[in-house]
Formats: structure tokens, C-alpha cells, sequence
């Protein structure tokens, strides 16, 4: 990787800085400093508008990287990857996307907290959103720092650093000065830019192949020494039961918690209506499906073009498959064309990075202000006041994860995305769903639900090899694995619904029947939504 | 991707069920037009709602306040879920969503399953390079999309109009709830 590539991405990249730092100042020269500007960007964007903000904010810089990483070097088991991300947004749509605009005013826990005693629950979905953007956020932060040292070609551990603080140095500018509507434009940006790269590239290989999938596979199936059982599952996951179970647990988690995510629930609220919030879902489908078969496309691309053992070398996770092809496409190594597309997907991938982070950081702040400090505080203060906690928790968000971001640096980043989803799954959605449409739930089994879904997905992880037990675990010295699973989903997300049942049928507490008349009425109908 | 802004619906099935609403739950009387701008301001696009103004909520929550009024305005909410017409939407709405779930679960985990225990399966070949495994995860793609479709077209179409004229009424109730009070 020449200088030429790292001088252009360079330059790209500060133009997206550029415009994005440029969106914030001009949408924060006009804000009032209400809570539902700086939450929900004034509730007045328009579906297409947050379909293309939501697909920014799911479509990160792990699935464009990564998954592509992954099915250029085990072909059909990166795939699996793909589906469970997607199929996800059905769950969504059905289930959340109307109700939860209909019944909620920024976030998760308005939802849950309508028909309970309030500060408990609060409390608990609070801490449960906060720690699901935290490790989606260190997520982020660990991708952003690899994409610096696979990109520039830059390794030392310094320049890791300084990527991982500027990344969140910026997010915080983003976040308290711009609120949700900054962060949304951003979101647009960027969505429209990853897919734009997505489909150039797309377009140039299906031209290298003349539009024959067929030999496209089969070169795949031949250059990345697999033969035709690289096109078949089995690759990855195909070893002893437990990697297969470890699958299966992914999946599920991957499946039932994008429901579940704080940033994504929130997106739901910049929009004026429920009819609104379905429509900005449609869009977001549309983009995300159209974009992830892109994403399969160019993985197998990828091994067909490039080489499998070529991608390999470069990076052993695979991670760099996509610039790699752009390079490939654009001409080879030295070429103009190859170093311009390179450095595009480049910038490409740290802008998603970019504004995924914003997202999440938006999200949580808001989970900080207006549940956990409006819940813990003694007396009431106005709403304006709570936007400026929001402001300085975006700021103490940003410095969490900068920090465990850079100590976690060598965790794998899709692991760690996975976690996010698991916990996400076991804590958020089945409180969620148990408040929507379960009439005797009560405070007692919606305290339990969230945290006999958030204690066991966490312990489970502490307990797994991730953390001690094995060579690559984050503490390889000592052994304390008693779970054998990386993903915690298959056992903590159906222990989330058990604990919400029993702490339901276990309290004395009486279901409030008028209480959940107006959250089914006000989640189906949208009156007296906001 | 959907063009329609709330006037293009089918004006026979719609103007069946408003009927049957106001009679079901003795709503006061009120001839809104469909196309009122309150309802405009809230279910369209950008520009629109700019030249209109941010729309107002008619009614804040009822939860969170004491008194007589907070009282009887929850009394509307049951009112209004004991309804007919309120009981026909969710109906509706579990009609779909609840056999939708089912489908959409059951075919993912049916293909986790295939995959992760029966890779020999999926490998069998269909056409060129084409096996039974990549068909199987496009169908993935295909079934999703066709489901999202499916729920957009049978909300925009069964669910729509009669939640929005509840939305009225129910609003139109609590603020008359909270007019009495005060």
C-alpha cells in the first residue's frame, strides 16, 4: 500500500469531516435546546429521509469489512451472517416500528415505563440501553482503530490510539452540539455514500465477469482452494457441536436484538407519525437487503478476483477483502484507478464508522439523560435542563468508550458486535414485547425481565473462552470458562422471557387494566402520541 | 417507495368502518373531513409540514397528571378499547402479525438449523453453482422483502384509516374529558 493511497483517502476523509462538521454547526446555529430537538431532530424528518438514516445507522462498517471479510475467506458461512442481519428488520417492522413511535417520546424505557411504577423500571431499562450502546460503541471504537493500521498501512500502536480518540472526539462534537438532527443528516450522508461506493463496485465486477454470476461463483469456488465446498456452509461452523450450538446462538441473537437496539428504537422518533415510522422501516429494508447483497456479491468477489490466500495475507480476519477488490477492480496495484477506488473505500469505511458512532452515542445519552438521571434525581427539573445532561453525557459516553476502546483493542470486532445483539436481545426485547401486548404484566416482572436478561448475558460472556481459558481469550493466563459458548443469546435471551414471566405471576402487585388500556390504545392507534 | 399520502386509499371499505365507529363507541359527532391539514401536517412528508407548522399534540398524555381529569381520561382509554371498532384493529393487526412471526421464525431457524447440522444438504447441487444453500438464503432475501411488502399493503389498507379515525375520537374524548374539568 503506497503513500498514494494514504494521501487521497486522507484527503476524502477530511472532506466528509469537512461537510459533516459543517451540518453540525449549521443545524446547531438554528436549535432551540428542546428535548425533542435534540432527541428526536424536532420529529420532522421524512420517512425516505429516516429509512436512509436508519440504514446508515445499522449498516457498519463490521458488516461492510467484515462480513465481506468473511465470505471471501469461508464463502457460504459468511453468508449466514448476512441473512441473520436482515431477517432481523422483520421483527422490527412487526412488532416495533409503529407501537413503539406510537407509545414513546425518546426512548425505550417511555415505552415500558407508561403502564408501571415508573423510577424502577426507568432505572432498569436505562442501565440495560447504556450498556447495549456501550459495547456496540467499543465495537466501533475497536474497528476504527484496526481500520487505521489495515488502511494507512500504519501498525504502531500509537497511531491506533490516536484514530480510536479522534473517532470519539468527533462523535462528541456531533452528538452535544448537534443533537439528533445533526447526527441524522450525518446518518444520510453516509448511508447514501457507503451505497453509492457499494454499487460502483458492484457494477465493476459484475463488468469483469460480464454479468455471469454463475463464473463468478465458480471462480470464487476455485481460487480459494475450498473447491465447490466453499459454496456450501460448513466452512466456519462446520467443526465439533459446540461451535455449531455457538452458531445457532448468534443467530438468534443476531435475529431478536436489532429490535432491541437503542439507536435503532430511537430513529423511530424523528419521524411525525406510526404510519411514518413503518414507511421510514420499508425504506430502511429496501436499502439494507439491496445493500447486503451487494455485500455477498463482493464477497465472493473478492476470493474470485483477488485470491483467498491473497486476502489472507493481508489480514488474517479477512478485513481488508473489500479495498483489496476495489484495488483489483480499479486497474492493480500502482494504477491510478486502483489507488482512487482503494482510497474511496477507504474513506468510505471510516466515515461509516463515523456515524455509526454518533448514532449509538446519541442514543445512550439519551438513555443517561432522560431516564437515568431524570429517574435518580430528587427533584424535577425542566426538560431544558435534561438536554444539557445529555449534552455532557455524550461527552462522558464518548470518554467510556475512547477508554474501553483502547483496551480493548484486541478484541475481535464482530464478537463484539454479537455481544451487543445478545444482550440487546436478553434485556430490551422482552420487556418490550412483554409491555405491549402481555395485559398482566407488572413493575416486578418488567424489573426481572431486564435484568434476568442483562446479568446472565454478561456473566455467561465472563465465563466463556473469550474471556480466560483459551490462547486467544482476552486474559490467557487464568481459566475461569465454565460456559462453553462465545455468544451468550441461546441461554440468557429465553432466561430474559422466563424472568419476566416469573417476576409477573410472583408479585402482588395487580396488572393495572386501564394502564394498558391506553398503552394497547395508544400503540395502535396513535392517540396522544407525541 | 410508497407514493401515497394518505388520500389514495380505497374510499369503499374505509367509509363502511367510520360508519360502524361512531356508532360502536358513542363518539360525539363529528364530521371531520379525511383530508383535514391536522391529519396532512402528520402523515406527510418534508415540505408539507413545514409550510403547515410543527403539529401541536392535540392532547398530552393523560399518564403523569392527578386529579379528576387524569381519572376520567384513562376511563376513555378503556372506553375505547372495549370498543368495536378498536377490538376489529388489533384484530387486524394480530391477524397478520402473529401468523407473520411464526412464518418468518420458523423458516430462519429451520435454515440456522439445516445449515449448522446438515451442510451435506445444503451443498447439494441445483444448476451450475448454484446449491440448494445459496437458494435457500436468497429465499431468505426474498422472503423478507416479500413480507415487508405483504404488513405495509394490509396495514395501509385494513388498518390505517379506522386507527386514525380512533386516534380522533380518542383524542377528541380526552380533551372533552379535560374541557369538563377545567
Amino acid at each position: 500500500m503506497t503513500g498514494h493511497h494514504q494521501t487521497l483517502a486522507l484527503v476524502l476523509f477530511s472532506g466528509f469531516v469537512a461537510v459533516t462538521l459543517g451540518i453540525t454547526t449549521w443545524v446547531s446555529r438554528r436549535r432551540q435546546g428542546s428535548a425533542e430537538e435534540f432527541y428526536a431532530g424536532g420529529r420532522l424528518f421524512s420517512p425516505m429521509e429516516n429509512g436512509f438514516a436508519i440504514a446508515g445507522d445499522y449498516m457498519s462498517a463490521a458488516s461492510f469489512l467484515g462480513v465481506t471479510g468473511l465470505i471471501a475467506l469461508y464463502g457460504y458461512d459468511g453468508m449466514l451472517y448476512v441473512v441473520g442481519f436482515l431477517v432481523a428488520w422483520l421483527v422490527v417492522l412487526f412488532l416495533a416500528a409503529e407501537l413503539v413511535r406510537n407509545c414513546g417520546r425518546f426512548t425505550l424505557a417511555d415505552v415500558v415505563a407508561a403502564r408501571m411504577s415508573e423510577r424502577p423500571v426507568r432505572i432498569a431499562a436505562g442501565t440495560s440501553s447504556v450498556t447495549v450502546s456501550v459495547l456496540y460503541l467499543v465495537a466501533q471504537m475497536v474497528g476504527a482503530g484496526s481500520l487505521v493500521a489495515l488502511l494507512l498501512g500504519r501498525t504502531s500502536g500509537a497511531d491506533q490510539a490516536w484514530a480510536v480518540i479522534g473517532v470519539g472526539a468527533l462523535m462528541v462534537i456531533y452528538v452535544s452540539l448537534g443533537g439528533m438532527r445533526a447526527t441524522t443528516w450525518i446518518q444520510i450522508v453516509k448511508a447514501v455514500l457507503l451505497l453509492t461506493g457499494t454499487i460502483a463496485l458492484t457494477v465493476l465486477l459484475l463488468l469483469r465477469f460480464h454479468g455471469d454470476v454463475d463464473r463468478l461463483l465458480l471462480t470464487a469456488a476455485d481460487r480459494s482452494g475450498h473447491g465447490r465446498a466453499y459454496l456450501a456452509p460448513g466452512l466456519k461452523y462446520g467443526g465439533d457441536w459446540t461451535a455449531r450450538l455457538d452458531f445457532i446462538s448468534l443467530g438468534l441473537a443476531l435475529v431478536l436484538g436489532t429490535a432491541g437496539l437503542p439507536h435503532i428504537l430511537s430513529r423511530f422518533y424523528t419521524v411525525p407519525t406510526a404510519r411514518a415510522a413503518r414507511r421510514s422501516a420499508v425504506w430502511s429494508i429496501g436499502l439494507i437487503g439491496g445493500f447486503y447483497l451487494m455485500t455477498i456479491a463482493l464477497g465472493f468477489g473478492a476470493a474470485a478476483v483477488v485470491g483467498t490466500d491473497a486476502v489472507r495475507a493481508s489480514n488474517a480476519a479477512g478485513n481488508t477483502a473489500v479495498p483489496l477488490l476495489a484495488l483489483h477492480l480499479g486497474g492493480g496495484a500502482g494504477s491510478t484507478g486502483g489507488t482512487v477506488l482503494f482510497a474511496i473505500v477507504a474513506a468510505v469505511a471510516f466515515a461509516t464508522i463515523l456515524a455509526v458512532v454518533a448514532g449509538i452515542t446519541l442514543a445512550s445519552s439519551a438513555s443517561v439523560a432522560h431516564d437515568l438521571y431524570a429517574s435518580l434525581r430528587r427533584s424535577r427539573g425542566t426538560a431544558r435542563s435534561e438536554v444539557v445532561v445529555a449534552r455532557w453525557a455524550a461527552v462522558g459516553i464518548g470518554a467510556v468508550a475512547i477508554a474501553l476502546g483502547l483496551l480493548a483493542r484486541d478484541l475481535n470486532v464482530a464478537f463484539l458486535v454479537g455481544l451487543a445483539f445478545a444482550v440487546a436481545a436478553s434485556a430490551n426485547l422482552p420487556v418490550l414485547l412483554y409491555s405491549l401486548f402481555w395485559r398482566g404484566f407488572t413493575t416486578r416482572g418488567a424489573v426481572w425481565a431486564v435484568y434476568g436478561g442483562l446479568v446472565p448475558a454478561l456473566g455467561l460472556v465472563l465465563l466463556s473462552p473469550v474471556v480466560s481459558g483459551s490462547p486467544t481469550s482476552l486474559f490467557p493466563d487464568v481459566d475461569f470458562q465454565y460456559f462453553p459458548l462465545q455468544n451468550p443469546g441461546i441461554v440468557s435471551i429465553p432466561l430474559g422471557f422466563l424472568a419476566g414471566w416469573l417476576g409477573t405471576i410472583t408479585s402482588d402487585e395487580v396488572a393495572d387494566e386501564a394502564k394498558y388500556a391506553e398503552t394497547e390504545v395508544r400503540s395502535l392507534t396513535g392517540a396522544g402520541a407525541v | 417507495m410508497q407514493s401515497s399520502n394518505g388520500r389514495g386509499w380505497g374510499a369503499g371499505d374505509g367509509s363502511e368502518r367510520s360508519a360502524e365507529n361512531q356508532q360502536d363507541h358513542g363518539a360525539p359527532s363529528r364530521d371531520v373531513p379525511y383530508e383535514d391539514p391536522w391529519y396532512d401536517a402528520l402523515a406527510s412528508g418534508w415540505g408539507e409540514v413545514d409550510g403547515i407548522g410543527a403539529p401541536a399534540p392535540a392532547v398530552p398524555p393523560a399518564r403523569g397528571e392527578h386529579g379528576a381529569a387524569a381519572v376520567r381520561a384513562r376511563d376513555v382509554y378503556v372506553e375505547v378499547q372495549r370498543s368495536a371498532a378498536f377490538q376489529e384493529v388489533r384484530a387486524r393487526y394480530r391477524g397478520f402479525v402473529v401468523p407473520g412471526v411464526a412464518v418468518f421464525l420458523a423458516w430462519y431457524v429451520g435454515y440456522l438449523v439445516t445449515a449448522t447440522t446438515a451442510p451435506g444438504l445444503m451443498a447439494r447441487s441445483v444448476a451450475g453453482a448454484v446449491n440448494v444453500g445459496m437458494l435457500a438464503g436468497l429465499g431468505q432475501f426474498l422472503t423478507t422483502f416479500l413480507l415487508t411488502w405483504a404488513y405495509a399493503r394490509h396495514a395501509r389498507l385494513c388498518r390505517d384509516r379506522a386507527a386514525l379515525e380512533l386516534r380522533w375520537d380518542t383524542q377528541e374524548l380526552t380533551r372533552g374529558v379535560r374541557g369538563d374539568a377545567s
